[in-house]
């Protein structure tokens, strides 16, 4: 990536960040002057919060999508299409079942056990580089299983208020979280981005084969097992907190290696900042949306990325097809 | 005359039984033997792929300890899978995992003829023209010893005499190249030593065109030699 589109990505980003905050000015400005603390508390409390999960949940998306595409050489791979996100959903489900949904350390760690659950069967299913259809049958029959069970929890929810808190959080929602909360999902996710940034050279490498990797001295097995632990304690964490959103993972990295001029490796950082802004910019989305009520920003980015997503298999069927 | 490589007790698992290796400088050395002899199992036991036994010296230093910039210097490893996964262009494959040696990726592309290419995204190329951008990227880091595994197939005739006489100069620049390859007549040709493989053993090493002429390649691949050139032999002893 070079100097100046990183700058103008960050410029982008930092944009699309003060927007979230501080979006529409004029309520902002009149709700400052007339009290500056509660202004002030509006800002803290709950704009910013929900732009911070924004950011570093998307970055985390966008960077651990890059990782997962690069690991399995296939830009059909994300946390979503891979299951991940849904192990993720599973695993803190049913911790909340057991336990409530009053413990994010608890949920965090049930979300992090699934999404780890989830893309180790992924492995075992597909093999670490697998064909696209392996890739997406396996990632689709795991999303599905842990979906059934998502669903036989919520059925057998002890009261109809349990019921329906899981099944807005399910949805995802950056809506209402602390400081705390942004910081209980962000610190995790911006080690894992952090983390897979380190990453990038082996990861370019791999373009030329496990060998050539192996050659130069590189642990495939323990980048590897970096990747998939990373990308689960990320996924786990933001799941946790605001529950599933899809897409992003996926779209991120595509434009992101059209600026690392296809390097995957090289796409991790602006894939996270890419994924950053898409997040931003949907929840911008789902404010602005003229429905009288705030939409779920899952459905937002899954109604956004499922055209992207057809999209791109009709694109990867005619190159193939030439 | 340099020792280059010092191998010692090379081994994997059913693949590759316990093998001494020792190369020196200049030396272009051609493996040869039929598919599944261990050729490729020995480039890979000297590169360290697949997790080998055994010690691999290179210039003095301990190949299996050395880190990814030691290791660019000492070796560079080609595999015959030609398969290239992100649609990169030319020079950013030629430069990859390479480091500062941009200038000379220009020039292994230049001594390949792709230069014309450079710009090109590799999934637009044939195989033929894959092959030499892999073989630009071994040459780039002008490192001791190359292992290449099959650097020839899908060149054309023309293609396979060049790449033969770049390793040749390469090798008597100072360097040393072990190449698997299955053209007995190119390997008789400008090898400096054959080695013949078979079963995951070293069965015969010596001066290449004594090799050919003498009887075991012909015992080996099954084939024998007359004025025409090789054919198969009515009874195969191998």
């Amino acid at each position: 990536m070079s100097n100046r589109v990183a700058v103008l990505l960050g410029a982008a980003v930092l944009f699309l960040f003060a927007l979230s905050v501080l979006a529409p000015w004029s309520v902002i400005r009149d709700l400052l002057q007339q009290d500056r603390d509660l202004g002030w508390a509006v800002i803290r409390e709950l704009r910013l919060p929900r732009a911070l999960l924004a950011l570093v949940y998307g970055a985390m998306l966008g960077a651990a999508g890059a990782a997962i595409q690069a690991l399995f050489a296939n830009p059909l791979a994300s946390p979503d299409l891979t299951g991940t996100t849904s192990g993720a959903a599973l695993g803190a489900v049913v911790t909340a079942y057991i336990l409530g949904f009053a413990s994010p350390v608890a949920l965090s760690i049930g979300a992090v056990g699934g999404a780890l659950a989830a893309l180790l069967l992924l492995i075992a299913l597909a093999g670490p580089r697998a064909e696209t259809a392996t890739l997406l049958l396996s990632g689709l029959a795991i999303s599905a299983l842990a979906g059934a069970l998502t669903t036989l929890a919520l059925a057998l929810a002890p009261s109809p208020f349990a019921f329906y808190d899981a099944y807005d959080w399910l949805m995802g929602s950056l809506v209402d979280r602390s400081l705390a909360q942004a910081a209980f999902a962000g610190v995790p996710a911006l080690l894992t981005v952090l983390l897979l940034l380190r990453l990038g050279g082996p990861l370019d490498l791999l373009t030329l084969g496990e060998d050539v990797v192996q050659s130069l001295g590189h642990d495939l097995r323990r980048l590897r097992i970096a990747i998939v632990a990373l990308t689960a304690i990320g996924v786990g964490a933001c799941v946790a907190i605001c529950g599933a959103i899809g897409f992003v993972g996926l779209v991120a990295p595509i434009f992101a290696r059209r600026i690392s001029r296809g390097h995957p490796g090289g796409a991790i950082l602006p894939a996270a900042m890419i994924g950053g802004g898409l997040l931003l910019a949907a929840d911008l989305v789902t404010r602005a949306a003229p429905l009288g009520r705030i939409l779920p920003i899952g459905v937002v980015t899954a109604l956004l990325g499922a055209p992207f997503f057809l999209w791109l298999v009709a694109h990867m069927r005619w190159s193939l097809s030439r | 005359m340099t020792m280059l490589l010092e191998a010692a007790a090379l081994a994997m698992p059913r693949r590759l039984d316990p093998t001494d290796l020792m190369v020196e400088t200049p030396g272009l050395v051609c493996l040869v033997g039929p598919n599944g002899s261990g050729k490729t199992s020995l480039l890979h036991a000297l590169a360290g792929i697949g997790s080998p036994l055994g010690s691999v010296r290179i210039d003095g230093k301990d190949a299996r300890r050395a880190g990814p910039a030691e290791r660019r210097r000492l070796f560079a490893y080609l595999p015959a899978n030609r398969d290239i996964a992100w649609p990169l262009t030319v020079r950013d494959v030629a430069g990859l995992g390479l480091g500062d040696y941009a200038r000379a990726v220009d020039e292994a592309l230049t001594t390949l003829e792709l230069s014309a290419f450079a710009d090109r995204r590799v999934d637009r190329l044939s195989t033929g023209e894959r092959s030499r951008v892999l073989l630009a990227r071994a040459l780039a880091a002008r490192p001791k010893l190359l292992l290449l595994d099959e650097p020839i197939a899908n060149l054309d005739p023309l293609w396979q005499l060049r790449l033969m006489d770049i390793l040749k100069a390469e090798a008597a620049s100072g360097r040393a190249a072990i190449v698997a390859l299955h053209d007995l007549d190119l390997a008789a040709r400008y090898a400096d030593r054959l080695i013949v493989m078979k079963n995951g053993q070293i069965i015969a090493d010596g001066h290449p065109r004594a090799l050919v002429a003498g009887p075991v390649i012909p015992a080996v691949f099954g084939i024998e030699h007359s004025e025409a050139g090789w054919s198969p032999a009515p009874h195969r002893t191998a």
